[in-house]
């Protein structure tokens, strides 16, 4: 009897119209793509993206050239020289990340004692031509002049967590 | 209007050449009738496939390219863009290829996908070569197009491609058999070769009278060789990306490429085409009733065809691919038994003394 109903649910294909019938009911249902430049998934203020140099409130930059980030970064994308300014304080000449080896790890922000390097939400950045995508101090400085607010308080978001 | 433009050629270029130009430029435009639509067909086949299986696996498919910036039109630019993509893309000849050959092969492929079109009727008056062994010619056809793939394995120099060119002819010629015999009782329904008259076979007021229900087993079948026949998933081992990286067509490039990739979907068309003269009653409607025989044939041919193309998609959407023993075991194993069965119930059927033949629900297909 068993041998039967196999032969006949085989011989009527009964398992192939059940697997036809599951892409049937999904070619109606609500699709979840999310169309890109016109929609975006929400991000976490931890979000690693470009990165940024930022200053104090007063307008003096935070790094003191102490070299954390350059030694910790494992693809090694981070350059640093640095030399006495007249007030007497260190500070770096030469702050360049070749962002085309960076792997957006973190380490960089995370050693950093006066919270200097960030990394922000940006994420659309690209470029044109050999070299573009290495950041040197300005470049660096300018974007963290540019965002100044989003980075402040995407801190100010993580600050009970660390 | 026909003969006064013969007249005007035979005035032209006299009497005998007139004619023979004549008969020459209808057929050319003939061809270009049914060549020009079909490959629009393709490319928007290949356009219908992919907005299908996204919408099948929850995405939404190609939606960007668009024509003049139509909102609503967002997508159907695709197929377009495709094939200007392909166009300007270089041929690379690999260096140990036979450059005749892998030249040759796409052609070999094309040309028969195209060249069955001839005898298939699109309405009662409309086809292009109406000849009396129509099903024969669509046989000899379609089996040609596997010379292209086995050539093209074999010119392109590389075991992948050979490999998938021998799946690809060891598979099409095990499911031309089953297919023949699923064609065969169709042939003892209709008593004719002709494709016309095997559809007008299938008149009667209904769809009872189609092919479809006394031949419904054959008609399985047909559907299923069909998939196997064009080499499209579940059955797609010639050209199992996950096995044989492309199978036959890993060495070609642009419009080469393109040229396979037209002859793989012309004959998904084909292959639709005939299932729904064959079984589902070509371009005879559902009921023979006021509003549904107001609509002209070859749109009810072209409503089967893209009803039987939907099933094509909806398979390669479902499927997991077999495994090649199982392809050659529901070939040898199940197909043709199956076929060969349905074959003498049919043949004995026919063989019946009038009296029972005439008695319903016999008596609508017999």
């Amino acid at each position: 009897m068993n041998s039967i109903k196999k032969f006949f649910s085989t011989f009527l294909l009964l398992e192939l119209w059940k697997g036809l019938m599951v892409t049937g009911r999904y070619l109606f249902k609500p699709k979840i793509t999310v169309h890109y430049p016109e929609e975006k998934t929400p991000q976490s203020p931890r979000f690693r993206g470009l990165h940024a140099l930022r200053r104090y409130p007063n307008g003096e930059e935070r790094c003191i050239a102490c070299k954390l980030c350059e030694a910790v970064c494992p693809a090694m994308a981070i350059t640093i020289d640095s030399e006495e300014r007249e007030d007497g304080t260190r500070r770096t000449t030469r702050y360049d990340i070749d962002l085309s080896k960076c792997i957006f790890c973190g380490f960089c922000e995370e050693s950093c004692p006066v919270d200097s390097i960030v990394e922000t939400r940006i994420l659309e950045y690209h470029g044109e031509k050999r070299g573009d995508l290495i950041y040197t101090k300005e470049m660096l400085l300018a974007v963290g002049d540019r965002y100044e607010d989003q980075i402040a308080k995407d801190r100010e978001a993580d600050a009970p967590y660390r | 209007m026909m003969e006064s433009i013969q007249q005007q050629f035979e005035q032209i270029f006299g009497a005998e050449w007139g004619g023979m130009l004549f008969s020459l430029a209808t057929n050319m435009t003939f061809i270009f009738a049914i060549v020009v639509p079909l490959l629009l067909g393709v490319a928007y086949l290949t356009f219908a496939e992919r907005k299908i299986i996204a919408y099948m696996q929850i995405r939404v498919g190609p939606n960007r390219v668009t024509f003049f910036g139509i909102p609503w039109l967002r997508g159907w630019g695709q197929p377009i863009a495709d094939a200007v993509k392909a166009i300007m893309k270089e041929i690379i000849i690999p260096t140990g290829a036979n450059k005749f050959l892998f030249i040759l092969a796409p052609v070999l492929t094309i040309m028969p996908a195209l060249a069955a079109w001839a005898v298939v009727p699109f309405s009662p008056e409309v086809v292009l070569a109406d000849i009396n062994a129509g099903l024969l010619y669509i046989l000899a056809m379609t089996s040609m197009g596997i010379y292209g793939v086995i050539i093209a394995g074999w010119a392109s120099n590389s075991k992948y491609a050979f490999l998938g060119a021998m799946r690809s002819a060891a598979q099409v010629v095990s499911y031309e058999l089953a297919m023949g015999f699923a064609l065969v009782c169709v042939l003892m329904m209709s008593q004719s070769l002709n494709l016309g008259d095997i559809v007008n076979g299938q008149q009667g007021g209904s769809m009872l009278n189609w092919y479809l229900i006394p031949l419904f087993p054959m008609f399985l079948v047909y559907l299923i060789s069909g998939v196997a026949e064009t080499n499209r998933a579940p059955f797609d081992v010639a050209e199992g990306e996950s096995e044989i990286v492309a199978g036959f067509h890993v060495d070609y490039s642009g419009m080469a490429f393109t040229v396979f990739f037209l002859a793989e979907y012309s004959n998904m068309i084909l292959m639709a085409t005939l299932t729904a003269i064959m079984f589902l009653g070509g371009w005879l409607p559902p009921l023979d009733i006021a509003p549904l025989n107001m609509i002209p044939g070859f749109l009810w041919l072209l409503f089967k065809v893209a009803f039987v193309l939907f099933f094509f998609l909806w398979f390669r959407a479902t499927f997991p691919r077999y495994r090649y023993d199982q392809i050659m075991r529901l070939g040898w194993k199940i197909f043709i038994p199956i076929t060969l069965v349905w074959i003498v119930v049919i043949g004995a059927i026919m063989q019946l003394p009038d009296s029972i033949r005439d008695m319903p629900p016999l008596n609508i297909w017999f």
